[in-house]
């Protein structure tokens, strides 16, 4: 456990607690955006360069701006008078810290976590970019052709639930 | 503490945070941070379980990370399509207020 990584992790944790905290939804998405370079810096430790750059690409690049883009379309900046969390919080907290101890406890006591198992400190796998791309078009292609008709259509199906209802209010 | 045993904690406590924000949170907006949030930290456990584990040559981990990503990034675009059509039709993205099915 190396002091880089507690450091990355606290960024992640305080920036995912202010991200779900926070009033201001603005601030809520710019929170969102530290957790995920703290979450992408944490893959990069991980010795997982690859996927740390396709993190930053995918969730900083284009799921914050989306998010940001949301929240400035629905003009919810403004904080409600109501308070910003739900009539039933504390069912939902109790829910959280429920499933945290329950993953903690598991994690503790499982056999990954003792010394003498998988988890001992091996050396970093030497993985270059052009072994992922050997993958991705060859064991992977199948999975990859799939997610590439997902993303198209999924993109169609934004576009087509985000469209003006006809005849509807504007 | 195992290096892997940290990861999985950080990995376990980020998902409980996404999942308090997504129960308690009003806005819809936020409940899909949530969500984003949980899906980042199943990506943070196949990632460390790849690195600790015996044949990291093999890059499932990694791949099944990376694939994860753009799942994720597909149900964003829809998520928050779906955001924009509720606010909409309702004029309001409360998931409080927003609590009948018919138009």
């Amino acid at each position: 456990m190396t002091v880089v990584f507690w450091i990355l992790a606290a960024v992640t944790v305080a920036g995912g607690l202010a991200a779900v905290m926070l009033k201001n939804t603005v601030h809520c998405a710019l929170a969102l955006t530290t957790a995920f370079a703290g979450l992408a810096l944490l893959f990069m430790q991980l010795d997982a360069q690859f996927v740390g750059f396709a993190q930053i690409l995918v969730y900083i690049g284009a799921v914050a701006i989306l998010v940001v883009f949301a929240i400035l379309l629905t003009r919810e900046s403004e904080q409600p008078e109501k308070g910003v969390f739900s009539r039933t919080w504390l069912a939902g907290l109790a829910i959280a810290a429920a499933v945290f101890a329950v993953l903690a406890w598991a994690v503790l006591n499982s056999r990954a976590a003792l010394p003498d198992a998988v988890g001992l400190p091996k050396p970093a796998p030497e993985v270059t970019v052009a072994q992922i791309g050997d993958a991705l078009m060859g064991r992977y292609v199948l999975p990859l052709e799939i997610l590439a008709l997902l993303l198209t259509a999924a993109m169609i199906g934004a576009v087509l639930v985000a469209m003006h209802e006809k005849g509807g209010r504007k | 503490m195992t290096p892997l045993a940290g990861y999985l904690l950080v990995a376990a406590l980020v998902f409980a945070i996404g999942l308090a924000g997504a129960l308690t949170r009003r806005n819809a907006i936020l409940v899909l941070i949530g969500i984003e949030l949980m899906l980042n930290a199943a990506n943070l456990n196949l990632v460390a379980f790849w690195r600790y584990g015996p044949h990291p040559e093999a890059l499932t981990g990694m791949m099944f990370a990376v694939f994860s990503i753009a799942v994720a990034a597909a149900e964003a675009a829809v998520g928050l399509g779906l955001v924009i059509a509720i606010y909409r039709h309702a004029r309001t993205a409360d998931l409080d207020e927003i609590n009948r099915m018919k138009g």
